[in-house]
C-alpha cells in the first residue's frame, strides 16, 4: 500500500479578507470620527439624560474649572459683525489678517486689551495663554455683557438670512429651527456662583431660555 | 510573514535565457501594518458620544419688585438647597422661627443625596410627584396603543406638569455648590417630570439654616 501523503500546507495565509476588513473599519472610523477644533480650554461637562442635540446656530459661554469665562459664536459672518461692533465700542483697531483669524477661531477668552495678542497666538498655544478670561464681575466694565449683546444681534441676523435662504430654496422652514440657542458649557468642578454671574448677564439681556451642555447618560429604567 | 514573493522561472541550465517571470503576488505586509495603524489611531481618537444639551428656563428678571415684598405663593412646592456635594430640601413655604406656619411648624432642612437609594433624591421626587407620573403613565399607554398622536402627547404632558397638584421645585445654592451638583439636581427633576424648575437666590434665613446643618 502506498503511504498516504499529507498535503503540505503552505505557511502563507491569504490575508485578503483581513485586509478588506481592516480597510473597511478604517474607512468607517475616518468617516464617523468628528474632529473638534482645538479649544483653548478643557472642560469636563456634567452628565444628564437629556437627548437634545446641539443645533448649528449657537451662542456659547464656557466656564472652566477655575471660573474663567470663554465665549464662542458660530458662523463666520456673525463673528465678523460681532467683532466690528465690539471694536467700535472699545475703540480698538485690528488689521485685516487679525479679523480674518478671529472669524475662523473657535472659543476665545481674554480681555479686550489682550485681544490682539490673543489672536496672534497660535491656535495650539492659546491653551497656555495667561488670561483671566472675559471679564464679568465689574458692572461698569462688563465685557461679557457687550460680547453677548452683540453676539445675540449678530446670531439673530444670520438666523434671519438662513431662514430667508431656505424659503427661497423652496423648503418649508420652521423659524424656530433657525433661532440661535444660548448655551452654557460649564465644568463639573466650577462653582455654581460663577455660572450664576454669567447667567445673570444673560438674564439682564432678557435671554432666559438657556441650555447646559452635558454628556449623555442612560435614563433610569422604571 | 505573509507572502514571500517566490522566485519564479529560471533554473534552466542551457537553452535560451528567459525573462524572469515575476510573481503576481505582492507582499501586503506593509500595507496591512499601515491599515491597522490607521485603524488604531481612529479608534482611539474618535469620540462618539456627541454632547447633548439640557434646556433650563430661568425666571425673567423683573425690575419693579419692591424691597421686602412677599415672594409669590406656591402650591405643592419643594425647595432644594445645594452646597458642595450636599443637598437639602424642605417642602412648602419657608417658615422661620419668627413666623411659624398655621400649625406652628418651623421650616427644617432635611438632608438627602444624589444617589438612587432609599434616601436619595430620585425616590423622594418619585414619591412627591406621583400625580404627574401616574398621569404620564396613562398617556404613555395611550400613546402605545396609538390613541393619541405624538404632538398631543407632548402637549398634554406639558399641561399636566404645570397643574396645581404637580410638584414645583425651587433650587437655591450657597457659594460653595458646584455646577455638577446643580446639573445633577436639574437632571433628577427632569427624570421625575417636574415641569417647573426655578433657580432662585437663597435668602439670608435659609443660608443660616444651611450653615447650622453643615456644621454638624
Amino acid at each position: 500500500m502506498p503511504k498516504i501523503k499529507i498535503p503540505k500546507s503552505s505557511p502563507s495565509i491569504d490575508m485578503t479578507p483581513m485586509v478588506d476588513l481592516a480597510f473597511l473599519l478604517v474607512t468607517f472610523f475616518m468617516l464617523a470620527a468628528s474632529f473638534r477644533a482645538s479649544e483653548p480650554v478643557t472642560v469636563n461637562t456634567p452628565s444628564s439624560i437629556s437627548d437634545k442635540f446641539i443645533p448649528e446656530n449657537v451662542v456659547m459661554v464656557t466656564i472652566d474649572q477655575d471660573g474663567r469665562v470663554f465665549f464662542n459664536l458660530s458662523g463666520e459672518g456673525a463673528r465678523r459683525e460681532m467683532l466690528t461692533n465690539m471694536l467700535g465700542k472699545y475703540k480698538l483697531k485690528l488689521n485685516d489678517e487679525q479679523i480674518n483669524k478671529f472669524a475662523f477661531m473657535s472659543t476665545f477668552g481674554c480681555t479686550m486689551q489682550e485681544l490682539p495678542s490673543y489672536i496672534d497666538t497660535g491656535a495650539d498655544d492659546r491653551i497656555t495663554f495667561q488670561t483671566k478670561g472675559i471679564q464679568v464681575d465689574s458692572t461698569e466694565n462688563n465685557e461679557l455683557h457687550d460680547w453677548l449683546s452683540f453676539a445675540a444681534t449678530a446670531a439673530l441676523n444670520s438666523a434671519k438670512t438662513a431662514f430667508e435662504e431656505a424659503k427661497l430654496n423652496g423648503e418649508n422652514p420652521v423659524a424656530d429651527d433657525f433661532k440661535p440657542k444660548y448655551i452654557l458649557r460649564v465644568d463639573s468642578k466650577a462653582v455654581y456662583k460663577k455660572a450664576e454671574e454669567v447667567i445673570n448677564v444673560f438674564r439682564d439681556l432678557n435671554l432666559n431660555n438657556l441650555n447646559f451642555i452635558t454628556s449623555s447618560e442612560l435614563a433610569p429604567i422604571n | 510573514m505573509a507572502e514571500i514573493a517566490e522566485s519564479g522561472g529560471g533554473g534552466h541550465g542551457k537553452g535560451k535565457k528567459r525573462a524572469k517571470k515575476s510573481s503576481t503576488r505582492v507582499d501586503m505586509t506593509p500595507m496591512v501594518d499601515l491599515a491597522f495603524l490607521l485603524l488604531t489611531f481612529f479608534v482611539l481618537t474618535s469620540t462618539f458620544s456627541k454632547p447633548k444639551m439640557l434646556p433650563l428656563a430661568y425666571p425673567a428678571k423683573t425690575e419693579d419688585i419692591p424691597e421686602g415684598a412677599e415672594p409669590p405663593k406656591m402650591n405643592n412646592g419643594i425647595t432644594f438647597i445645594l452646597s458642595k456635594d450636599k443637598i437639602f430640601y424642605y417642602q412648602g413655604e419657608y417658615h422661620p422661627k419668627e413666623n411659624p406656619d398655621k400649625d406652628g411648624s418651623v421650616t427644617e432642612l432635611i438632608e438627602t443625596n444624589f444617589g438612587p437609594g432609599e434616601k436619595g433624591v430620585r425616590k423622594l421626587l418619585g414619591k412627591l410627584n406621583t400625580y404627574v407620573l401616574v398621569k404620564k403613565q396613562g398617556l404613555d399607554d395611550k400613546l402605545r396603543r396609538k390613541e393619541i398622536a405624538d404632538s398631543t402627547y407632548l402637549k398634554s404632558l406639558d399641561k399636566i406638569k404645570v397643574e396645581t397638584d404637580a410638584l414645583k421645585a425651587l433650587i437655591k445654592t450657597d457659594d460653595k455648590a458646584l455646577c455638577k451638583n446643580f446639573i445633577d439636581l436639574v437632571d433628577e427633576l427632569k427624570i421625575a417630570e417636574v415641569g417647573v424648575i426655578a433657580p432662585v437666590d437663597i435668602t439670608p434665613g435659609e443660608l443660616q439654616l444651611l450653615k447650622a446643618k453643615l456644621k454638624n
